[in-house]
């Protein structure tokens, strides 16, 4: 009998066996909506797939009777947005920071102590002063996303940085090369698949920021429509947000291990 | 060329070299041995410019040498010498790109042709023309090293410091290894220095083999004296009763540590 620490499941299992508890809950989830809606037809609480299904028709499939919009569509085009916007802004800002701070100590010396510091700040914590400071506007929004991340961006670029091997920074300075180059030919190329790393890392907190805020002061937005249908007890609408939410967040993951794998193929353990 | 003058080395209370006093003349080829933590490492790294002498003077052209690298030393380590980001030809072009001054270290037109078509001339000399677009996590390690020389010498180093530069490696491959390094040296008129912990290879290598080991030794406080270069032996003329009497004396040592 082969010990149980060295037993691996073939493909077949391996997949099987990570189905599996989906389908499980698919099916605890079922039997219990079946019980509920039985009992009583207007219970609200775990709604059929049909009534989700019909309720997403509705929001997707049909214009809104007060604004003439797809709701479920313009939802996720806003706040596909503020994220985007957001996240684009902290990479950007994490990647110069990272990189100087882990490159030049003059400057690490400087900024580093402020960054652990600013670190530590819980972003939800700021979001008032983001309201009072940019009003309840998109701006507020993105700024909260774009604060809530970069810290942390910035933190890993940093140790990534510092992570090159001094020999090759040693190597380019025998080859003649300034200051500059360095950073723009050997350290930026090779922080650049660790920078789509630190963005994938840093989308979970992205989401928790957006949700956040949208929930607070919006008028549109996915987790804004969530917040907002909660007061009618709409699970038949809550639920599939949920669902497309994963689904977006996990296409959005997807799509960036990819796009480092063939951008950077070079960098070998990465995009996985 | 180049010369030392009583240069000292310590770390707090730690003597790493002490008392070292040498020339060496343009066009030389210098192999250190020497047991590991003697010392010849850090001689290497004062040459290269990342260490400085705590005293004496190590001199270049009667000038001290900076305190940083620079483009008159090529270096080639055991590992991580090549940029992992870059294919096998654009890691030798890069050398050229970075021989001029330009603000961001790219090449573009005209320059960049001349770089292509010196740095494919040059990994012909090292035998990598089959491998220019290959990048160095496909190389094997022999083959990592090769381009690693390839790209100190595209950026026309007067001296070539080498640490190292074959331990990783099998002993068939260091052969040709060997080979190759020293038909560089002729054709680029280098002077070279090598450390290495292969004696055997300290003895038929090069112009000039130096031993690096302590020639006072405290048991109570090791490292209160430190190691200089005990021989300095014109490779060529020697014979095997030198070189058991060199290994037996290093021999002891490298044990222990």
């Amino acid at each position: 009998m082969k010990r149980m620490i060295n037993k691996t499941p073939g493909s077949v299992l391996r997949m099987s066996l990570g189905l599996l508890p989906f389908v499980l809950l698919l099916l605890i989830y079922m039997a219990g909506s079946d019980a509920r809606l039985e009992l009583n037809p207007d219970d609200k609480l775990l709604p059929s797939f049909a009534q989700m299904g019909d309720a997403i028709h509705r929001m997707a499939f049909e214009p809104s009777k007060r604004t003439g919009e797809y709701l479920f569509w313009a939802d996720t085009g806003s706040s596909l947005n503020r994220l985007g916007l957001g996240v684009v802004i902290a990479a950007l800002i994490g990647l110069l920071l990272g990189m100087l701070t882990g490159a030049l100590p003059m400057i690490g010396a400087g900024v580093s102590p402020l960054l652990t510091v600013i670190s530590l700040v819980p972003p939800l914590a700021l979001l008032p002063i983001l309201f009072i400071v940019f009003g309840l506007g998109e701006l507020s929004k993105v700024v909260l996303i774009a604060i809530g991340i970069t810290p942390f961006i910035a933190r890993d670029i940093q140790r990534r940085t510092e992570e090159i091997p001094s020999e090759q920074l040693v190597k380019a300075q025998t080859l003649g090369a300034s200051t500059l180059q360095i950073l723009i030919r050997v350290v930026l190329p090779q922080l650049m698949p660790k920078l789509i790393d630190a963005v994938r890392l840093s989308l979970g907190a992205g989401w928790l920021f957006l949700i956040a805020a949208e929930a607070i002061a919006s008028t549109d937005g996915l987790g804004y429509r969530i917040f907002l249908v909660r007061r009618y007890l709409s699970m038949d609408v809550i639920l599939p947000y949920v669902a497309w939410i994963t689904l977006l967040a996990f296409l959005l993951d997807i799509a960036l291990a990819l796009l480092s794998r063939r951008l950077y193929p070079w960098n070998v353990q990465g995009g996985r | 060329m180049i010369e030392a003058r009583n240069l000292w080395k310590r770390y707090g209370d730690n003597v790493v070299l002490e008392r070292i006093n040498m020339s060496v003349a343009e066009g030389e080829f210098v192999t250190m041995v020497g047991t590991s933590g003697c010392g010849k490492s850090t001689f290497l790294k004062m040459l290269l410019g990342t260490e400085t002498p705590t005293s004496g003077e190590l001199l270049l052209d009667g000038k001290p040498i900076p305190d940083e690298p620079g483009p008159d030393r090529g270096i080639v380590f055991q590992q991580y010498s090549v940029f992992p980001h870059m294919t096998v030809l654009e890691n030798v072009m890069t050398a050229k790109a970075f021989a001029r001054n330009g603000i961001t270290g790219y090449l573009f037109g005209g320059a960049k042709r001349q770089a292509r078509d010196e740095a494919k001339a040059m990994l012909d000399q090292v035998g990598l023309s089959q491998a220019l677009d290959k990048y160095p996590h496909e190389l094997s390690g022999g083959m990592k090293q090769r381009l690693a020389i390839a790209q100190a010498l595209l950026g026309k180093p007067r001296i070539l410091l080498l640490d190292e530069p074959f331990g990783a490696l099998d002993p068939g491959i260091r052969a040709d290894m060997h080979e190759l390094v020293l038909n560089l040296w002729h054709e680029h008129k280098l002077t070279v220095f090598m450390v290495t912990h292969d004696l055997k290879e300290g003895f038929y290598l090069g112009t000039r083999l130096w031993v690096f080991d302590k020639l006072r030794q405290d048991p109570q406080a090791p490292n209160a004296y430190g190691a200089s270069i005990t021989y300095d032996l014109p490779v060529g003329k020697l014979d095997r009763a030198t070189y058991e009497e060199i290994d037996d004396n290093l021999r002891p040592v490298a044990q222990l540590a």
